[in-house]
């Protein structure tokens, strides 16, 4: 059977058609849709964890179990899931334990940029770079073999093109597999000094076995066409090679490591030159280099991603005729959506001065003008640790310091930086953002809001008990959308010793069911001050004179700006519809 | 046949991930080899997005290149301006007369040059005011279909494939209003009403 996937969408296909039983991860562009997809399959069960740790090791007591299991993240979730990852290789598996993860070269929807394929030689762990779907669930597939065969964990790399590129793929139906029966097995599986000696020593001896069956199965492909120029390359770049050298003889790498050397000296030894494209790092340069194999350093960029025009010029192509480009555009950063309660919060904290270390998510764009209210944003869960690291060594310029956490951030790994401040006898304010939802990566449910991936309701976990029971004395919910009322609670909790916890609560607009109807501005009593302006709202723009409009087909009524409006000027209008749905 | 490069550029939320699906899935029912790509995340709020769709006897990379694409649709006027260099001399540029001001612009940081839609008519753009259309279908909506439509005049698939395709890929209730976007906005074309 024929079908349009993505490669994610085919990633959860392989798995399903592996046997696997168990999905697990968490949420993160361009990885998401995997586990939502797997989610979708009979006969499995797909969870969110609150971060990639906990995601692998609940794969890790799958495996045990005797399960095949599917673990999906982006890039920077390996970091998190460094710790299991690494001694997992030691401990290897019983049941398949299969890893996407998903870079995301060119940053679109992330805060760096890391080429998952160097996993491979520091934690020892098979990488498999499909090129299109097809082969995102053929190499799924194969992976749990892998997995299972030399008894090791597989990543599974893909790049934002593949992950997010639909191809056509030839779905299969389901193995049935039995469960591998536990065993105790200690010295495998417990990680204590003198097993791990042994199991060290013994993963070294699987990569070499997988390094020697690779030779004759691994999903590399050689395709000679015209000798003269031999290309190395692996994952999406293989298409724009294909699209931009059409003749070139290619050996395109499929398995990343371990690195095919044999393959890669006997296509050396057949093409009169030989040259390598790869996105991101100098991965396969590096180790190609390490072989001694001569090969021409083509000019690729050293960050963001490629395409076939890049590939060509790379190769001495002038490159297409263009048209004329059009100059003097305004930018269009990403912005917050109509009746995002997260205006709310920022605009009341403009009001104490405060240096605000952020963390990520949608409330990452208070960064951006005009609301301009963080200082920092590192990494999920760093506010927390950030806020208190600053107050330690004396505070900044005499300000408050504020830190500002989504909700998912803060079950993912902000619980554990609350903690510390608890436990450290530190201060600061925590601003959770509780919007009841993980929404930037598309409305996923997590352990705040209690909605599971199976779309079960589950015990959702109250904040405001929580930190009580850290010893927090002071813990308040607000309603962002009032503005006044959050302001008042800011500068209180600004001004108080020791540590507060401001819980700002209400749900985010893309899943508030009804609209309230849109407002409009009384121009006989707009002062044209520019106070609703400063919220940033994508409904409300200034005329020639400085005075606000509202787009009614675009206010969503949430009536943040009636209450940063000291003329009454702002009031309610009739509903879109009833003045003709004109836009 | 060589690969068609088609690429959608709009504002995130317009829908043009649902139109080059739709567009996707008539080439694939055409027996054609497919590639899609999309991107999500951060820039579907509010950002600029664009949408790539590539159809052939053998396609290879999903995405394109400046100066490579045969049809541009745009959903937006400034995605417009911003993607015009990406259809190549000679392409198809199909524009949405819609402005969606930035928030730069919003709140008075940027302003939007006046003359885009004669630099626009410049490169030979045809315009629909798709909004208009989709309001006439029955919901504003459905402007991405309508943008559908157009392009589809200068496509090789049968009006009934794309009929089809958009009946089963739109929610229920909302077929007949799309159907009805659809052949407004290829009506549109075909008669001329384009203004070229
Ligand atoms: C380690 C890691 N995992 C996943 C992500 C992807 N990611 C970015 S923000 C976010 C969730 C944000 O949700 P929340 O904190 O509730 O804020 P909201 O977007 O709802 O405002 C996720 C999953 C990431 N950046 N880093």
């Amino acid at each position: 059977m024929t079908k349009l996937l993505s490669g994610n969408e085919a990633v959860a296909r392989g798995a399903w058609e592996a046997g696997a039983v168990l999905g697990v991860g968490y949420p993160g562009t361009p990885s998401t849709e995997t586990l939502q997809n797997f989610a979708g399959m009979p006969d499995v069960r797909a969870e969110w964890a609150p971060n990639e740790k906990v995601a692998l090791e609940v794969a890790s007591g799958a495996s045990m179990a005797g399960a095949r299991v599917l673990v999906a993240m982006k890039h920077v979730g390996v970091n998190v899931a460094a710790d299991p990852l690494f001694t997992q290789a030691y401990i290897g598996v019983r049941g398949g334990l299969v890893l996407l993860v998903a870079d995301d070269p060119g940053m679109h929807s992330s805060q760096n940029e890391q080429d998952s394929r160097n996993w491979g030689p520091f934690a020892r762990v098979p990488i498999l770079e499909p090129s299109d779907s097809a082969e995102a669930l053929e190499f799924t597939k194969l992976a749990f073999d892998i997995s299972e065969q030399f008894d090791i964990p597989v990543i599974v790399r893909s790049t934002t093109r593949i992950s997010h590129s639909k191809s056509l793929v030839s779905a299969g139906e389901r193995a049935e597999r039995e469960r591998i029966p536990f065993e105790t097995d200690a010295p495998k599986w417990v990680m204590m000094p003198s097993n791990a000696r042994v199991r060290r020593l013994d993963l070294d001896r699987r990569v070499a076995e997988l390094k020697t069956w690779a030779q004759e199965h691994a999903p590399d492909r050689v395709e000679y066409r015209d000798t003269s120029l031999g290309v190395i390359t692996s994952g999406i770049a293989y298409q724009y090679v294909r699209e931009a050298l059409p003749d070139a003889s290619i050996l395109k790498v499929g398995m990343s490591f371990p690195v095919p050397e044999q393959a890669i000296r006997d296509f050396a030894a057949r093409v009169d030159r030989v040259a390598v494209v790869e996105e991101a790092d100098r991965y396969l340069r590096t180790h190609i280099a390490a072989l001694g194999v001569e090969f021409d350093d083509v000019p690729l960029p050293a960050s963001g991603e490629l395409s076939p025009g890049i590939v060509a010029r790379a190769f001495g192509s002038e490159g297409d005729t263009l048209r004329g480009s059009i100059p003097g555009l305004p930018a269009r950063p990403p912005l917050m959506c109509p009746g995002c309660p997260h205006r709310g919060l920022y605009y009341a904290l403009r009001s104490v001065n405060a240096v605000v270390t952020g963390d990520i998510g949608c409330y990452t764009l208070g960064a951006l003008p005009p609301l301009s209210q963080m200082d920092s944003c590192l990494c999920m869960g760093a506010s927390i640790g950030m806020m208190h690291g600053a107050n330690v060594v004396g505070g900044i310029e005499g300000r408050p310091i504020v830190s500002v956490i989504g909700d998912s951030t803060f079950a993912h790994s902000g619980i554990t930086g609350l903690v510390n401040v608890a436990y450290n006898g530190g201060s600061g304010v925590v601003i959770i953002l509780d919007n009841r939802i993980t929404a930037m990566t598309g409305h996923q449910g997590n352990p705040l809001m209690g909605r599971t991936l199976m779309g079960e309701h589950s015990q959702e976990i109250d904040i405001e008990k929580l930190c009580s029971a850290l010893g927090i004395e002071s813990v308040r919910t607000v309603d962002p959308h009032d503005i006044d009322a959050t302001r008042i609670v800011l500068r209180e909790e600004v001004k108080r010793e020791g540590l507060s916890v401001i819980v700002s609560r209400a749900p985010c607009a893309l899943i508030v069911p009804e609209k309230e109807d849109p407002y409009a501005v009384n121009r006989e009593m707009c002062t044209a001050c520019g106070a609703c302006i400063k919220l940033g709202c994508p409904a409300i723009s200034t005329d020639d004179d400085g005075h606000a409009e509202i787009d009614i087909t675009v206010c969503v009524g949430c009536a943040q700006c009636v209450r940063v409006c000291k003329f009454d000027a702002i009031e309610s209008s009739g509903s879109a519809c009833d003045i003709g749905g004109s836009v | 046949m060589k690969p068609v490069t088609v690429m959608l550029a709009g504002v995130g939320g317009q829908g043009t991930i649902l139109a080059a699906d739709v567009l996707a899935k008539v080439a694939t029912a055409s027996g054609f080899d497919v590639k899609l790509s999309e991107v999500h995340g951060m820039a579907q709020r509010g950002g600029s997005v664009d949408t790539v769709v590539r159809y052939g006897d053998e396609v290879f990379s999903p995405i394109t290149d400046p100066g490579a694409a045969d049809h541009l649709v745009c959903f937006e006027l400034i995605e417009a301006a911003r993607r015009v260099q990406w259809v190549k001399p000679g392409g198809r540029l199909l524009v949405n007369t819609r402005t969606i001001e930035p928030l730069p612009v919003l709140i008075g940081a940027a302003k939007t040059p006046d003359d885009l839609e004669a630099r626009l008519a410049e490169e030979g753009a045809i315009f629909l005011d798709a909004e208009a259309l989709a309001c006439e279908a029955g919901s504003p909506k459905s402007a991405n279909v309508v943008l559908l439509g157009a392009l589809s005049v200068g496509l090789e698939f049968s009006e009934e494939l794309w009929q089809e395709t958009i009946g089963a890929r739109v929610p229920s209730k909302t077929i007949d209003v799309n159907l009805r976007a659809f052949e407004l906005g290829r009506r549109a074309c075909v008669e001329g009403e384009c203004m070229a």
